[in-house]
Formats: C-alpha cells, sequence, structure tokens
C-alpha cells in the first residue's frame, strides 16, 4: 500500500531546508505510520535529493509528523538550478512510498 | 467577553483581491491582515528602491488600496500589512494619495520603520552567516540589504496610537495577527504564555490566506475541495482567553476542516515546541484542532517560552547568474532523443569552454521534480512528449547566455522534431542570514492623517 492511500501532505521550505507533514486521514492508523514512518526510512527514500539529515518531530495531539529534511533544495530558493525551487512537490513523492 | 474577529487578505506578494474584498464586506471583522512579503521579496524590493528611491514597495499595493480604504472606513475594519517592503514610508505616501483622491477621510496611515539596519551593518561584519558558513564581512562587497526580522512591536505602537491601516516592512508574518491581539487584550510574554501561543498560531493560519481555507489542499478522489474559483480567506474570531475559531465567509468557496488546519499548522515549522517568531517562541506540540461546525474549526493549547535573545536578518546579495534554457521532443523515441540533446549540449558547453559553478539536465515529465530513483519506479515505459530543461550557475551572465543558447541551437543542431524552445538568463539575488541581539533594533512609526 502506498502512503498516499491513508495519509496527505504539504511541503514548506526555508532556505535550503525542506518540511514535509505526514496526516493520517484516520488518527487511528498514527501509530502505525510511526512505526514504519521513521527519519531513516525517509533519508533513504530521498537520498538522491536530500544532502542532509532528516529529523522527525511527532505532533501526537493532532497525530501527525513533520520530516524536516536539511540540504534539500539545491542551496534554497534563490539559487536552486531545479525547477521546483520551493520544493513544493516533495510531499506527493513521500506519499508515494510503499509501506 | 469580548472577541475580535482578524481575517486575511493575502497569503503572498502577487495573492488575489476578491476574497479580501469578500471579508471586508461580508467578514464581520475588526482587523484585516495582508501578508506579502516573502524572503527574496524584500530583496527584490531594495533593488526596485536602488533604481528608484519612491519605490521599493509591494507592486499590488496601489490596486490593493483601491479596493481597501473605502471598506476600511465604511466598515471600521483596520488593515494591517508588511506589503511597505524595503519602502513604508513611501507606500504610506502613496496610500494617503490614493485616500484623498478616492475622497475617503478620518483615516491615520501609520509606516512602521527600523528593520532596516544597513546603515550598521558593518558593527556585524564579524557575525557568521548561516547558510555560507563564513562570516558577514567575506561578501560584503555583494550585500544589498539587510532587514531585520521584528516582532509586533511597531504595530502594537500605531494601534495604541489609533492608526486605521498599518503598513510595515520587514516582520514576522505571525506579528500581523499578534499586534492586535496584544492591543486588544494586553497579553504579554511573562503573563501570558499560553495566549501568546495561539496569538502565533492565528498568525500561522492566516500568514498564508486560502491555504488553510482549502487552497493547495485539493486533491481529487482524495481530497475534493469545492469551488476553488471562489476560494474564500480564512477568518480566525478570538476571545480574551484565547479561545479561538477558524472559519470562512458563509457562501464562499473552499472548507475549514481539522485537515486543512492541520495542513497548515505543520507548513513551514522545524520543530513545533519552539517555533521561532521576533516576539516569542511558540510552542504548537499540544495543539488540538475540533470541527465545531461546518467550516467552523476550534484550535486549543498552543502555548509558548519566552522571547528569544537575537533576532534574524535577511541579507540580500548579488550571488550568482543562472542561465537555463528549454526545448520539447515528442512522438515515438522522444525519451531518447531528448537525452541526445541533453548530451550534445552537456559536450558542446565543454567544448565550448563555458565556466560554471554547478550544471544541471532535467526531464520534464520524468524526473524534473524527484530525480531518478523516485522517478523511475513512477515512471511509464513510453511517454508521448518530454521536455529537456538545462540549467547552469555561473558567476557572469556571458557565460549564462552561452548555457542558454545552446539550447535554442538544437533546433537546427539537434535531434529531430525539437519543438518549443526557450532560453532565459537571470542574475540571482540570494538570500542569508545572520542574527544579531534584538536591542539594537530601533522600531519608527509615523502617522499621516486623511
Amino acid at each position: 500500500m502506498k502512503l498516499k492511500e491513508i495519509a496527505h501532505s504539504r511541503t514548506g521550505d526555508k532556505g535550503d531546508i525542506s518540511n514535509i507533514s505526514l496526516i493520517p486521514y484516520d488518527e487511528k492508523d498514527y501509530p502505525m505510520l510511526k512505526e514504519k514512518v521513521t527519519a531513516q526510512r525517509v533519508k533513504e527514500y530521498f537520498s538522491e535529493i536530500c544532502r542532509g539529515e532528516v529529523v522527525r518531530y511527532e505532533i501526537d495531539s493532532i497525530c501527525a509528523m513533520n520530516f524536516v529534511l536539511d540540504k534539500t533544495l539545491g542551496g534554497g530558493v534563490t539559487r536552486s538550478l531545479a525547477q521546483d525551487k520551493h520544493g513544493k512537490a516533495l510531499c506527493m513523492a513521500l506519499l508515494e512510498m510503499e509501506i | 467577553m469580548k472577541k475580535i474577529r482578524i481575517g486575511s487578505g493575502a497569503g503572498y506578494a502577487g495573492d488575489r483581491i476578491e476574497p479580501a474584498v469578500e471579508l471586508m464586506e461580508k467578514g464581520n471583522l475588526d482587523y484585516i491582515m495582508f501578508e506579502c512579503l516573502a524572503e527574496r521579496t524584500i530583496a527584490i524590493g531594495q533593488q526596485d528602491k536602488m533604481k528608484d528611491p519612491s519605490k521599493g514597495y509591494n507592486q499590488l499595493l496601489e490596486a490593493r488600496m483601491r479596493k481597501i480604504l473605502p471598506l476600511a472606513k465604511k466598515n471600521g475594519i483596520k488593515v494591517i500589512t508588511n506589503m511597505g517592503a524595503a519602502n513604508p514610508l513611501s507606500a504610506a505616501d502613496v496610500t494617503v494619495a490614493i485616500a484623498k483622491e478616492l475622497g475617503v477621510t478620518g483615516l491615520k496611515i501609520a509606516a512602521v520603520t527600523g528593520d532596516d539596519i544597513s546603515k550598521d551593518i558593518a558593527k556585524y561584519y564579524g557575525n557568521d552567516v548561516l547558510e555560507l558558513g563564513c562570516p558577514l564581512g567575506e561578501i560584503k562587497e555583494s550585500v544589498l540589504s539587510t532587514n531585520v526580522y521584528c516582532g509586533a512591536d511597531g504595530i502594537i505602537e500605531a494601534l495604541e496610537n489609533n492608526a486605521d491601516i498599518i503598513i510595515t516592512g520587514r516582520v514576522s508574518d505571525p506579528a500581523l495577527a499578534i499586534g492586535p491581539l496584544v492591543h486588544e487584550f494586553g497579553w504579554n510574554v511573562d503573563d501570558n504564555p499560553n495566549q501568546m501561543g495561539q496569538a502565533v498560531l492565528v498568525g500561522h493560519l492566516l500568514e498564508c490566506g486560502g491555504q488553510v481555507t482549502g487552497g493547495y489542499y485539493a486533491d481529487p478522489g482524495y481530497k475534493d475541495v469545492p469551488n476553488l474559483e471562489i476560494l474564500g480567506f480564512p477568518i480566525v474570531e478570538i476571545d480574551e482567553t484565547g479561545k479561538l475559531l477558524v472559519t470562512k465567509v458563509e457562501g464562499s468557496g473552499g472548507m475549514v476542516t481539522t485537515d486543512t488546519c492541520k495542513e497548515q499548522m505543520i507548513y513551514e515549522i522545524h520543530n513545533p515546541e519552539k517555533y521561532m517568531t521576533p516576539d516569542v517562541i511558540a510552542d504548537f506540540s499540544h495543539v488540538t484542532f475540533t470541527q465545531a461546525g461546518k467550516d467552523v474549526v476550534r484550535a486549543e493549547h498552543a502555548a509558548s517560552h519566552g522571547r528569544p535573545e537575537t533576532l534574524k536578518v535577511s541579507v540580500g546579495y548579488k550571488d550568482c547568474f543562472i542561465g537555463e534554457g528549454e526545448i520539447s521532443y515528442g512522438g515515438s523515441n522522444c525519451m531518447n532523443r531528448a537525452k541526445l540533446a541533453a548530451d550534445i549540449v552537456e559536450k558542446r558547453l565543454k567544448l565550448i569552454g563555458v565556466q560554471m559553478e554547478e550544471y544541471r539536465t532535467d526531464f520534464i515529465g520524468y524526473n524534473s521534480l524527484y530525480k531518478n530513483q523516485i522517478s523511475d519506479k513512477l515512471a511509464p515505459d513510453h511517454f508521448s512528449e518530454i521536455r529537456v530543461r538545462c540549467s547552469g550557475r555561473t558567476k557572469d551572465r556571458a557565460n549564462a547566455a552561452l548555457i542558454a543558447n545552446e539550447v535554442e541551437a538544437l533546433y537546427t543542431n539537434g535531434p529531430a522534431g525539437g519543438a518549443g524552445a526557450t532560453k532565459k538568463v537571470s542574475e540571482v539575488v540570494s538570500i542569508c542570514s545572520i542574527f544579531v541581539p534584538r536591542e539594537i533594533v530601533d522600531i519608527k512609526v509615523s502617522y499621516q492623517e486623511v
């Protein structure tokens, strides 16, 4: 199953850092997502794009997670050579992850 | 119990105007905030000001003020905006002129300045640049602008002096909401940590305009959102204890749900326990959202932990040039023709000795967003069309132009059927950051009446 079937996500950017949320549609799925979608797994998944650390923050009160990916936006929105300089589409890539 | 209603009139510099007009007409608002200043926008504003000292404010300021001023007067709504960008004083002058032209009278217009520390920047040449890992002095020749992310102090002062329209330069996005809340309810960081946390949450939920009412949320079949073409912008109703509701005008497009609020709360924060703003270090880690009705969500339990000792300065500097070219290939075997095209350009750039600091090839439609590892899993076997994009970063304009030209030259020198070539050379103004002690910022508010 892809994450997309049970969760949604939005990406934000600050400088060269991307943050990607992961929010289950049904809060019952949150413990399972916490177990399966670890920072290490997200780091490996984005290894070609993310050149820095990945930190996972858990926000239990809303059953959601925030992945913060350092050195991921080609130097940041002003100087990146990428077409998607903000990394806005990265959330949709995360949702393609198989769990 | 005292309650106020704050609307969001814009989520970025170039946002639509109709939702703001709708809010000012039908939202029963006390305040409306227009967040129009991204990190790079301030540097662009400084460049505009260098060319013409009367410019440097938001390019849609005039158009917006023509709509806003009559409604602000008619419905007694105070307007708070960072549309001043690099030149709040000039923005206030323009606003006064528009009010006079429209015959709108009885408004006090305030300009908040003090975020621009360029006169004193030499004192901080020894401070390390966060992104570059060197002292600021090493890039001093390239520096174009230095603006401190200020808090709500200037906005609060203006409201205490009965300003109706408040135009700032660089302030944090949440400050546009924190200002009226502190003014109305007398909250402060020592006595009201929970309320100040809620105040930051209000600003954070409102700062991106339609993003909390269903904008940037829709994914047909997964997340359906009604009537995005008439998306209503958000309103927060908040009382003196800090209890708040997020909603929108009845009949407008979009929707307010716990999920739209969750996406927006996490947007562009890092550690939810320590969301740094100049006014307060907010803690969103215990926030809850409850659906209180159709398009009404209650948000509770934000908190805060004091004020940061240092403030971030956005430093705009002349960085580099980017040259880029694109061309499309279609039909059977188009991917192989696109790869041949990319190979030709790369070899040509070596042959003619183009000097580059970084170079990148994208196949748009295949790997331009996610590179190869992820794209390979998602890609089909055959593409009906592929667009090649070649881009490189250079120290000067001439080398950037050579990259762009080599892509265009594929028309007559490259693979068969190349189509729709475009080329572009951009001078890149980048933003980096240093931190300075908060005491050095000297906020000034000036007033004009019409």
